[in-house]
């Protein structure tokens, strides 16, 4: 099973980022194989709708799950379709979250928020 | 981080006045100008410093490159904002153009390519111990929901350690507003009571409904209109909507303005009833629960 | 003849001065182009009135011709398209209406639907004919709805049309400034009017527009939108007295001129200072 992670550097050791439709890289963490693989986000860069951009790496990547702090109505509305489930991630370290995970220890995310209308996300 | 947006809907009511008035009052760390438009929270803010300034980039434009260009008009054809222009030779309207790509798409010489643009320049003020985010967008610019997304991510980012930030907004309901309203945790209203000025607050007031946001309202220059404010209190009475306080008519109040200064940095009736507006304000923006 | 009326900052008295100047003429067409926050037809109360939805195009997918291939994820500038579980998703908000997905697509997959945004309203309030723009409330821009408003067959060429536009100087202001042959910009006596009356200077001059300018709210002090006028050789086609009056007429979305006959005569005579100005400059550009 694969999960996703928006992460601010390329480490294990990396603070999770804040925002997911932005976030400089995601960390695609396989649990089987213990394998981590860091991907740049190119949706960062756009002028507008980046969760839809991130969201569809994020399928094109293989997730099973997404950890996260927070997720828009447009990021969720490319998720929920491909059956990516959505958990909110509970501290600050990537590695932490993904500990967390394993052990069962993480909710799922039940607040979307509305969608930045194309305008970026903060 | 708290974040107060303060809109109208019409333009005029107030709003700059009043933020910077709040701003004085809560010796705010940290403060932004959504008004990205036709900003002027920095003409009242005194910082004597210049600011740092980022250049924007909005949508690229397209670029007609002429030497390979063989006028076959495909482009302008299948423009979809009139953005192509065939004079003595074919030309990009970089006032128009969104930067989709289809011209570039459909151009069989490969004469077109997209280049980055700038719309805009972010500014930001900054000492030890405050931030003042702010930007102006380029003449005829669009994105300029963008910019204001950048404007608050920019204050967000070089904010000192702080409770409070207060975002001036801008005036309508489109775009930069629905930008603006993103991630804040209360609006407030600034309306005054005139027939425009209550339908537009109507309509502000939807736009920010649909964001679920915690939202109040004032009235500015009351005094004009007795029988509209009446109508503006009933109004929210009806809506459920804090109705927080008025402001009057006040000759000084511009002559504060004029001269650099708050309405709180002088005395007169209008300082002294927006610090009503402001204690309400705040005891519901910090209230625990409920939203 | 058709004479944009804009101004940079909001509530400096557009609607004033372009709804006073319809109803002065005789025959006139008053077109409100501040689609996001219209206020014109508050003062006017039309009669008679029609309406037109504006929509735009979203694209739309046939499933049974998608292949899949994503040409048209690939494409999108806007990132209104993604492709999940053999599915193609639209984001309608997001899109733009550009047409280039459509266009990308091998199969033929794709055609297109409408989505409206708004709407233009025609009415008749006397001798003026009003159209309204109404953008919905949660669409991002107003372009489409001012573009219907100011076609051609819209404008009457034989009666004066005044366009009373949004405030600001962006996209939309100058959506609304196109084809106008003359700007009147109305400024008011304070420091953020200034400052946003400069960013609306420099936008009628970049479109290469004549221009002059109202000052509105005129008290007896120093006036620095007058100063600015004279700093920078620009026309004053007049002036209006703050006034409490004609402060609660307004507010009362009562038309002025209509009410008493001092504000017909101060209205009137800025349509004659208006008029000849605009004539001038036809003469001058049109030899």
């Amino acid at each position: 099973m694969k999960i996703a992670i928006p992460v601010d550097e390329k480490t294990l050791e990396s603070n999770v980022c804040v925002s997911f439709g932005r976030t400089p890289y995601f960390l695609i963490y396989d649990v089987e194989t213990k394998e981590s693989i860091f991907i740049d986000n190119s949706a960062a860069a756009s002028t507008g709708g980046a969760g839809i951009k991130a969201a569809q790496i994020i399928v094109d990547n293989k997730a099973n799950a997404l950890l996260t702090p927070r997720l828009g109505e447009n990021a969720a509305d490319v998720l929920k379709p491909a059956e990516i489930k959505i958990y909110k991630t509970a501290t600050t370290s990537a590695k932490d979250n993904i500990d967390a995970f394993i052990a069962g220890k993480l909710h799922l995310l039940d607040e979307i928020h509305a969608g930045f209308h194309g305008h970026g996300g903060n | 981080m708290k974040q107060l947006l303060i809109l109208s809907g019409k333009g005029g009511t107030g709003k700059t006045t009043i933020a910077s008035a709040f701003i004085k009052l809560a010796d705010a760390k940290a403060y932004a100008d959504c008004d990205v438009d036709a900003p002027n929270l920095h003409l009242i803010t005194g910082w004597n410093v210049e600011p740092e300034k980022t250049d924007y980039y909005g949508l690229p434009k397209a670029e007609i490159n002429l030497e390979l260009c063989t006028q076959c008009d495909q482009c302008r054809q299948n423009c979809r904002f009139d953005a192509i222009k065939a004079e003595s030779h074919y030309k990009v309207d970089p006032f128009a153009c969104e930067g989709c790509g289809v011209c570039a798409y459909v151009c069989p010489a490969e004469a077109i390519t997209l280049v980055p643009a700038v719309a805009g320049e972010l500014m930001l003020y900054s000492d030890r111990e405050k931030v003042f985010s702010t930007a102006q967008l380029k003449m005829g610019s669009g994105t300029s929901g963008m910019l204001v997304t950048e404007v608050k991510k920019q204050m967000k980012s070089a904010a000192v350690d702080t409770g409070l930030a207060i975002i001036d907004g801008s005036p309508g309901i489109g775009c930069p507003v629905i930008a603006s309203l993103s991630g804040v945790d209360m609006v407030l209203i600034v309306a005054e009571p005139s027939i425009s000025g209550i339908s537009d607050m109507e309509r502000i007031i939807t736009t920010a409904a649909k964001f679920g946001t915690k939202t109040a309202v004032c009235i500015n220059k009351y005094d004009t209109n007795i029988v509209n404010t009446e109508k503006i209190e009933e109004f929210c009475n009806k809506q459920g909507l804090p109705y927080i306080g008025s402001i009057p008519f006040d000759s000084n109040a511009v002559k504060a303005i004029n001269n650099g200064q708050t309405i709180v940095d002088i005395d007169c009736t209008s300082g002294t009833a927006v610090k009503e507006v402001y204690h309400k304000t705040m005891n519901l923006l910090f209230e625990q629960g409920g939203g | 003849m058709r004479i944009a009326v804009l101004s940079g900052k909001g509530g400096t008295g557009k609607t004033l001065v372009s709804v006073n100047l319809a109803a002065a003429s005789k025959e006139s067409t008053y077109i409100d182009c501040d689609v996001e926050e219209p206020n014109g037809h508050l003062f006017f109360k039309p009669e008679g009135v029609r309406e037109e939805e504006i929509s735009v195009k979203i694209p739309k997918v046939d499933e049974e011709l998608c292949n899949g291939c994503r040409k048209c994820v690939d494409f999108c500038n806007f990132n209104a398209l993604a492709y999940i579980k053999n599915k193609l998703i639209v984001f309608d908000d997001v899109c733009h209406s550009c047409g280039g997905c459509i266009l990308v697509c091998p199969e033929k997959a794709l055609t297109e639907k409408a989505k409206v945004i708004g709407k233009v309203q025609k009415g008749i309030s006397d001798e003026v004919t009003v159209w309204t723009g109404i953008l919905n409330t949660g669409e991002a821009t107003g372009i489409p709805i001012i573009k219907k408003l100011l076609t051609e067959k819209n404008l009457e060429a034989n009666k004066q049309t005044f366009i009373d536009c949004p405030p600001g100087s962006a996209c939309i202001v100058m959506e609304s400034i196109k084809d106008a042959d003359h700007c009147v910009l109305v400024a008011e006596p304070t420091l953020f009017g200034v400052h946003n009356l400069n960013m609306v200077y420099d936008l009628v001059k970049l479109f290469n527009k004549p221009f002059g300018v109202i000052l509105n709210k005129c008290l007896d002090e120093e006036n620095p939108a007058e100063k600015f006028c004279f700093e920078n050789n620009i026309k004053i086609l007049g002036r209006i007295p703050f006034d409490n009056e004609l402060g609660t007429l307004n507010s009362n979305a009562e038309i002025a001129v209509n009410k008493n006959e001092k504000y017909r005569e101060l209205f009137s005579s800025l349509l004659k200072t208006v008029a000849k100005e605009v004539q001038c400059n036809e003469t001058t550009t049109n030899p």
